[in-house]
């Protein structure tokens, strides 16, 4: 039988990326169903990055976008970071390794080396789909992270922070958490270091019945860093999440966010900043998944573009037959600071039950000159009146989080990065 | 104080011009109040005073000061002493309205070489001029003019002139959109604000304004030219013959 085969030309960040794995593959840990996972991410790694003619990826032209990939590099000396909440718990990963950490009275904490090593975690390392090159990425190459488990009934006293630092080279982690039933808990994902790597890290978060979730995603990479990031969230029925999403840095950055509201009753707020500046690429790409009857969303993306950076925001919204009474409202607003810069955003509500309420909006604005000379005329002057009239704009959506902690925290990440931008 | 000569100002965008030679000089402790029907060029008046571009100044020169301010920019006249009270305040959501006042105060302070306020005696100064205009410390929680009625927004404005302190208010239609007592309260903020070395431009459509904020000088505007100037009793003859009759003598 003749056996055709299409031929893919690879792009030399593809052959880096296959050519890492064959030198790899040996030493990475994982049993036997783990090795299986990753030699099918691999195949799909084979048939090339996509794209912008693949759908999903149109505005992020992983192929192009991706144009190297760096070499792992042996873990240099790290020290984990100061949380970006005081008095969190963190549980750092350094250089792509987990490192032991505190005990915690109230939460049960594995590591991802472990889980792969055992091969528990193999049924997580399936792909999302032919297209899923981020979760591709990672199977292939994932070497360690934390899993932890949050009783039912506990409320935790503090934040745990999942601390991922790169120090150049290659890091692809993974993060768990499941909250159990009604417990309560803040999470905060931190993406940052200080080399020019490529990242991958992928998390899955479960959200328990009646369970009260904050999760904090905020990626600070350098801006000759590529950050790779995608998160699978379940909620449950009557739970509440808040996802809260903050890009300041990165040169490629793309956020996959695939969230199943599968619980009737449940809640779910998405909160996102994206800061773009110089010649970063950010792109947040979300799926949501109304699978369960009164249930509730609100995603709100606000965005300052500045330089020659380039956003998009995908969000699609599907509302499954039986999902009657959803009731989902999505914003995308843009604040364009410069003429060299872009954004674009692409909502798709796809509506199988009949009485459900979904709308979506999206705008791109300049600062308002009226609002501009207001200000000035006050004797404010004009880089500080133009600073505070966008940080107006995204603190808007800061301030529904609410939390005291947690709004001046990151109110204060803003007004670093209008220093240093604005 | 203020000096206006052969002022001649167009719009930007569409080149019209507005200010075809406005002449008026208004001296330190002066009330001078600017009247002129509607079109007659009030309002850009104050807006080239205060500096928005969207006015073109393409003739004569404004003098504050003994200084021409022309190439200064909004914050800098500010910085020097110059206050807009806007007919339409702007609503700014985002802003807290408290966070505003003292940027606004501290960066002047600092313009003018001024130590910067600490945050309890700034609040100590904002609470006091806010009961003297019966204002609710709770609305500079909100954010800048959000939601205010338009009587709020004017005490809002003459708020945060008492606490600039500046040495030229222009007041622009500050009477439009205010009820009797809500012009009585705003009206005694300004004339506690009257001083020897403070001068005070009041623009206004009608007389009223003027029973309570009583002109050293009234000025017309018509066609923009200042075409005839007087004491108070001109602003009384325009309350009771209109501007028809004045129009007619200028032609």
């Amino acid at each position: 039988m003749m056996n055709l085969q299409v031929q893919v030309r690879h792009t030399a960040a593809e052959e880096a990326l296959l050519s890492a794995y064959s030198e790899r593959a040996a030493s990475l840990p994982g049993d036997e169903r783990t090795a299986e996972k990753r030699e099918q991410a691999v195949e799909i790694l084979k048939k090339g990055l996509p794209n912008r003619r693949v759908e999903a990826w149109h505005y992020t032209d992983l192929r192009r976008l991706l144009s190297t990939v760096p070499a792992f590099e042996a873990a240099t000396h790290l020290e984990q970071r100061e949380p970006l909440l005081p008095g969190s718990v963190v549980l750092p990963v350094l250089n792509g390794i987990a490192k032991p950490m505190q005990e915690l009275s109230d939460v049960s904490v594995a590591t991802v080396t472990n889980e792969l090593t055992d091969g528990s975690l193999a049924a997580r390392l399936a792909l999302a789909g032919t297209d899923d090159a981020i979760g591709a990425i990672n199977a292939a190459f994932v070497t360690d992270g934390f899993a932890l488990d949050i009783p039912a009934d506990a409320a935790l006293g503090h934040p745990i922070e999942l601390q991922n630092v790169q120090a150049g080279g290659q890091v692809h982690t993974r993060f768990a958490v499941r909250a159990g039933e009604r417990a309560k808990a803040t999470i905060v994902e931190r993406q940052l270091g200080d080399g020019a790597a490529l990242v991958s890290s992928v998390s899955h978060l479960d959200v328990g019945d009646g369970a009260e979730v904050v999760y904090l995603i905020i990626q600070e990479q350098p801006d000759d860093a590529r950050h790779l990031g995608q998160i699978y969230v379940k909620i449950g029925k009557d739970a509440k999440l808040t996802l809260f999403v903050m890009n300041t840095g990165g040169k490629l950055v793309r956020q996959e966010l695939r969230i199943i509201a599968e619980g009737e009753g449940s809640e779910f707020r998405l909160r996102g900043v994206n800061l773009l500046a110089g010649d970063t690429h950010c792109d947040v790409t979300m799926i949501l998944d109304h699978a369960a009857p009164h249930t509730v969303s609100t995603e709100t993306i606000r965005n300052v573009v500045t330089g020659k950076a380039e956003g998009a925001f995908q969000g699609q919204i599907r509302v499954a037959r039986d999902a009657q009474k959803t009731d989902a409202k999505m914003a995308c607003n843009t604040l364009l600071l410069s003429d060299e810069g872009g954004f674009s955003s692409k909502p798709e509500l796809e509506i199988f039950a009949d009485d459900v309420a979904c709308g979506h909006g999206a705008t791109v604005t300049e600062i308002e000159p009226a609002h501009l000379f207001y200000l000035m005329a006050r004797g404010i002057d004009e880089k500080t009146a133009r600073g505070l009239l966008v940080k107006a704009f995204v603190a808007e959506v800061i301030e529904e989080l609410e939390d005291e902690q947690v709004v001046e925290v990151l109110e204060g990440k803003l007004d670093a990065w209008f220093a240093a931008h604005g | 104080m203020l000096e206006i000569k052969n002022l001649h100002a167009r719009i930007a965008e569409d080149g019209t011009e507005i200010l075809r030679g406005v002449n008026l000089a208004v001296k330190p402790g002066e009330v001078a109040a600017i009247m002129g029907p509607n079109g007659s060029g009030k309002s850009t008046l104050s807006y080239v005073l205060a500096g928005r571009d969207d006015y073109e100044v393409t003739e004569g020169d404004i003098l504050f000061k003994g200084q021409s301010i022309l190439e200064m920019d909004p914050a800098e006249r500010a910085a020097t002493g110059i206050f807009l009270a806007f007919q339409y305040p702007m609503e700014i959501p985002g802003v807290a309205t408290m966070e505003f006042l003292k940027v606004a105060m501290n960066a002047q302070r600092r313009a003018r070489g001024e130590e910067e306020l600490k945050i309890p005696e700034l609040l100590k100064r904002v609470r006091t001029a806010a009961q003297e205009l019966d204002m609710d410390m709770n609305m500079l929680k909100r954010p800048l003019n959000v939601g205010f009625s338009g009587g709020e927004k004017k005490r809002a404005e003459i708020l945060q002139m008492k606490l600039l302190e500046p040495s030229l208010c222009v007041l622009d239609e500050t009477d439009s959109g205010l009820d009797i007592d809500a012009l009585k309260i705003v009206a005694e903020g300004v004339n506690a604000l009257r001083s020897p070395d403070r001068t005070i431009v009041v623009i206004t459509h009608y007389q009223r304004l003027l029973d309570y904020i009583v002109p050293d000088s009234v000025h017309v505007l018509y066609k923009g030219q200042v075409v005839k100037s007087g004491e108070k009793e001109l602003a009384q003859e325009l309350e009771k013959n209109g501007y028809a009759g004045l129009i007619g003598e200028a032609a």
